[in-house]
């Protein structure tokens, strides 16, 4: 087994007390105090996550654009620079290579993020899916990554920065620069909260997260494990790779059709999701919470009148809400919100309903 | 932290205090630590019989669930029901008010397989990872 790699800032994790747990073939922080402590840090005020683990895709050139709006489900070709989309990079049968960030740098040139563990595959995938006049690199080890959400997320990076952060609009990005090193700033994230994500040289990484750190102290700012990722996400109805989506179920069956545009030229997936959209779906991945006592886990059946409908793909206690939720496939005609639902956690059959997502939500 | 002297300990980090021929039984501050912030306990019956090395109930955390066995063979008694409102008591008090389970213990003699506190951290001293 080859060995885990460490991020830029691996020190920095040990230094603050991170426990420190194999992912995605990193060595990654969990938590550093508790999950709950930095989950509700991140609602309340602000958490700093190293998101380094996650890979990077540089596509360049003349048919930069073609390439990537024929790989990709959402709409490419009519974002301008300085525009980031959430789309599916998807097989011919509709289902998920993995979701991914498409971040239009200029005219002719687009960085993905991908999901830390589908970095080869998806980059294999890609060069196999290539034609014309283009370069497309893995530049994942050019990055460090770091995540500042949180409603003081804005008042920690500003003072750091000639950019104004307010003329960022939410899914907008910058290049600027972050304690005098480039960067670049993107309104983005994966809790559901306010709060910026920026990429710059891992040579620099410590400098900026000990600035990071520093500014935000007065806002009582944490670093934030994998951990409260979890939760947070889940909590947003943000969904997660190898959980909710995967190459089993279509992105129509993923309640992502948003990010699916069927009107745009051919590409990869295209057929089969239209003729899905035809024929109707058999099967929704929905948002549910517990109604009697019991945590929904991946795995666990869903089951309407002791009829197994489904199965549940996340689940938590959720820390702002307190209660139980989860998100699970059920068989169509079950979808509807306010649907009563079974889940059989253990020796128990728990009832629960179906909800609509996000189960929380802020105003950005 | 220090463990009682006066409990018995098991190597999955269960706890025992025996007064008598009953006994209370929860888990360890290892065991919570190692765990996280706890969030759901799933506690069995009273009047159900269990042997020990059973199952007799669920620590759930943000992450993890985890079974519960129990260090000796008994009938339970009593179960803590303010940990169904308040599991995080396994967290700030695991050896006192998050206690999980009372048993009538079915024999005693079991009790000698178990380690007392010198052993028990002495086990978890070599096992550190």
């Amino acid at each position: 087994m080859s060995e885990l790699k460490k991020t830029a800032l691996y020190s920095e994790h040990v230094r603050l007390g991170g426990k420190i747990v194999p992912f995605a073939g990193y060595e990654m922080p969990v938590q550093f105090t508790s999950i709950r402590q930095e989950h509700e840090a991140v609602r309340n005020h602000v958490g700093v996550f190293d998101v380094s683990h996650m890979g990077e895709i540089l596509f360049t050139g003349k048919d930069a654009l073609k390439n990537v709006d024929h790989l990709v489900s959402n709409h490419i070709a009519k974002i301008k620079p300085f525009r980031v989309v959430y789309s599916g990079l998807l097989y011919p049968n509709g289902t998920f290579v993995d979701d991914v960030l498409v971040y239009r740098i200029k005219d002719d040139e687009f960085l993905f993020c991908v999901n830390a563990s589908n970095v080869d595959k998806d980059f294999a995938w890609m060069k196999q899916n290539l034609s014309g006049d283009l370069t497309c690199e893995n530049v994942s080890d050019r990055y460090t990554q770091i995540a500042i959400q949180g409603p003081d997320a804005g008042k920690v990076l500003q003072p750091l920065t000639r950019t104004d952060l307010s003329t960022i609009a939410y899914y907008r990005f910058q290049m600027g620069q972050v304690a005098g090193i480039d960067a670049l700033i993107s309104r983005t994230g994966y809790t559901g909260e306010y709060g910026f994500e920026l990429y710059f040289s891992p040579e620099h990484a410590i400098k900026i997260f000990q600035a990071v750190m520093e500014s935000g102290a007065p806002f009582g700012i944490t670093p934030a494990g994998l951990g409260c990722r979890d939760t947070l996400r889940l909590e947003a109805g943000m969904a997660l790779y190898g959980n909710d989506i995967d190459d089993q179920h279509t992105a129509l069956e993923a309640n992502l059709g948003w990010v699916v545009k069927l009107e745009k030229d051919d590409f990869i997936g295209k057929k089969a999701l239209e003729e899905q959209q035809q024929a109707g779906l058999k099967r929704h991945l929905v948002g549910f919470e517990m109604i009697d006592r019991g945590i929904p886990r991946h795995g666990y059946s869903i089951l309407s009148n002791s009829v197994p409908i489904g199965e549940v793909t996340s689940g938590t206690m959720s820390i702002t809400l307190n209660k139980a939720i989860g998100m699970g496939y059920v068989a169509s005609g079950f979808e509807s919100p306010g649907t009563i639902i079974q889940i059989q956690i253990r020796d128990n059959r728990v009832a629960a309903r179906v909800v609509p997502l996000p189960f929380y939500s802020r105003t950005r | 932290m220090s463990y009682p002297a006066n409990f018995k300990y098991t190597k999955d980090h269960e706890w025992l205090k025996i007064t008598g021929s009953s006994g209370v039984i929860g888990i360890t501050d290892h065991a919570q630590h190692q765990l996280g912030d706890v969030v759901f306990v799933e506690l069995p019956e009273v009047g159900r019989k269990f042997d020990k090395g059973d199952v007799y109930g669920v620590v759930e955390s943000v992450k993890a669930v985890v079974d519960c066995y129990m260090p000796v063979s008994g009938t339970i008694v009593k179960v803590n029901s303010a940990l169904e409102s308040q599991a995080d008591l396994i967290n700030s008090d695991p050896h006192g008010d998050g206690w999980m389970i009372e048993v009538d213990l079915a024999d005693l003699s079991e009790t000698q397989d178990l380690m007392d506190s010198a052993a028990y951290e002495k086990y978890l001293a070599d096992n550190a990872d």
